[in-house]
């Protein structure tokens, strides 16, 4: 059987709603894509685009950020503002050479662990047919 | 004996040489105070007269512009072995500068681009017995440091000629800076800005504009004015000269110690402000971006994260 290849999902998940969904799903005995490395955050504002940018630059094939429906933050505002950022940094990876399946952003409350099957499951399905990434270049010295 | 001093230029374009002789009349004292033994745009040394001192005989050698042939490549590795400090002189040499937003693209690309239907220079030429080569035209342009060992950066398009003077006043002093130290204030621009009291506390935009779309309020905050003004993230050292001629930051001192990747960071700064908690409306807001890359990484995508576009 030939190998199938396996991508690499850094996820970047909210405290108060998705890391609570993916602990949901786990509960519950959901079956999904085992590609993803959940980084639990306090709140999807929370993620610096530099996290992205070095998650991208060690090698991993997508970046997932999970965080709370509009006007559920736990903080008022966070998820508006990882929006904000989504939104721009996408525009920038993709001058980059980054395409766009390879960044997402999701809200999935804590009660929506099916959801996080689903968006994990499609994810990774995605970027089998985008493929491996070529690695970042590292420096000639240190 | 007087020290040994030196300066080179990798690709650049010329600013950081004038950056030094904007010195003045200063620059007359530090003529006095060292002996210039290489210095390609004003005195006539050969590489031959560098490749004769013993290793470690240059006090300080000043290389500016990235590294993106392989002619820049050997004489900055010549110039660190003869140099017991090195440093990386103006943005180019410090994180990669306006001619590494080449690396959107690579030899190929910009060959087809630059010499379109033209005469493409070959690397090597030969005529009547003799032959000339060319250097090697690399595919991705790189700071200094990815390429030799630095010492200490003077940030700027080009050094300001305050930073430039406290720069030489710091390597000519009893103790020299820690290795790796950026010679400028460690602190934001917006710090050392003239319009900071102007800043809304709540800083909102609803669209972003360019420079040339609006005639810019010469009192209030430029960001608050809606144009991408870097200064949140940006190093100050500059004495905010861009926002006294009514122009906004474009981030040309890079980051402070804190940030690894400066784009992200103004990248993040910028979206955080924006009016809008929809796809839509933050797409509206967006409209006056349309190159986020030229934009955050204006002096900066070698020595960002990524470094280089993906393919």
């Amino acid at each position: 059987m030939p190998e199938v290849y396996q991508p690499k999902i850094v996820a970047f998940l909210c405290n108060w709603c998705t890391y609570l969904a993916a602990d949901l799903a786990g509960t519950s005995r959901l079956k999904y894509a085992p590609n993803v490395r959940a980084v639990r955050v306090m709140c999807s504002g929370r993620v610096d685009p530099q996290f992205v940018l070095e998650a991208f630059a060690r090698g991993a094939d997508g970046v997932l950020i999970g965080g709370c429906h509009p006007g559920d933050c736990h903080y008022q505002e966070g998820n508006y503002k990882a929006l904000r950022r989504y939104e721009l940094l996408r525009r920038l990876l993709n001058q980059m050479g980054i395409e766009n399946d390879r960044f997402r952003l999701e809200w999935i409350s804590a009660a929506e662990g099916e959801r996080v099957k689903t968006v994990v499951n499609d994810m990774v399905e995605k970027l089998r047919v985008l493929g491996p990434r070529v690695p970042v270049r590292r420096k000639e010295v240190a | 004996m007087k020290p040994a001093i030196a300066f080179y230029w990798c690709a650049s374009c010329g600013g950081c040489e004038e950056a030094v002789v904007d010195l003045d009349e200063a620059l007359l004292d530090v003529v006095n105070a060292v002996e210039i033994v290489f210095w390609p745009v004003a005195l006539d040394f050969k590489v031959k007269d560098v490749e004769a001192r013993p290793d470690g005989s240059i006090l300080a050698t000043f290389i500016n512009g990235a590294v993106r042939t392989s002619e820049q490549h050997e004489m900055v590795r010549l110039l660190r072995a003869k140099s017991r400090v090195v440093v990386a002189f103006g943005v180019c040499a410090q994180l990669g500068g306006i001619p590494g937003l080449a690396n959107l693209s690579d030899a190929k690309g910009i060959f087809a681009e630059v010499y379109r239907d033209g005469v493409t220079p070959q690397r090597l030429h030969r005529h009547n017995g003799h032959a000339l080569a060319l250097p090697e035209f690399f595919d991705t342009v790189s700071a200094l440091d990815a390429v030799i060992d630095v010492d200490y950066y003077v940030p700027g398009c080009p050094p300001t000629p305050n930073i430039v003077r406290d720069a030489v006043t710091a390597l000519l002093g009893a103790e020299l800076p820690p290795k790796g130290a950026v010679l400028a204030p460690d602190k934001a621009l917006c710090e050392q800005c003239p319009r900071k009291e102007t800043r809304p506390e709540k800083l909102l935009v609803k669209e972003f504009k360019r420079v040339h779309q609006v005639v810019a309020d010469q009192q209030t905050c430029l960001l608050a004015q809606g144009l991408v003004c870097q200064g949140p993230a940006t190093r100050a050292g500059c004495d905010a000269r861009c926002i006294r001629g009514n122009m906004p930051c474009t981030g040309c001192f890079g980051p402070t110690s804190r940030v690894r990747d400066f784009g992200a960071k103004v990248l993040s700064a910028t979206a955080s402000v924006i009016d809008g908690n929809d796809e839509s409306s933050i797409a509206q807001a967006m409209n006056g971006l349309p190159d986020p890359v030229g934009t955050f990484y204006r002096y900066s995508l070698p020595s960002s994260l990524l470094g280089r576009r993906l393919e």
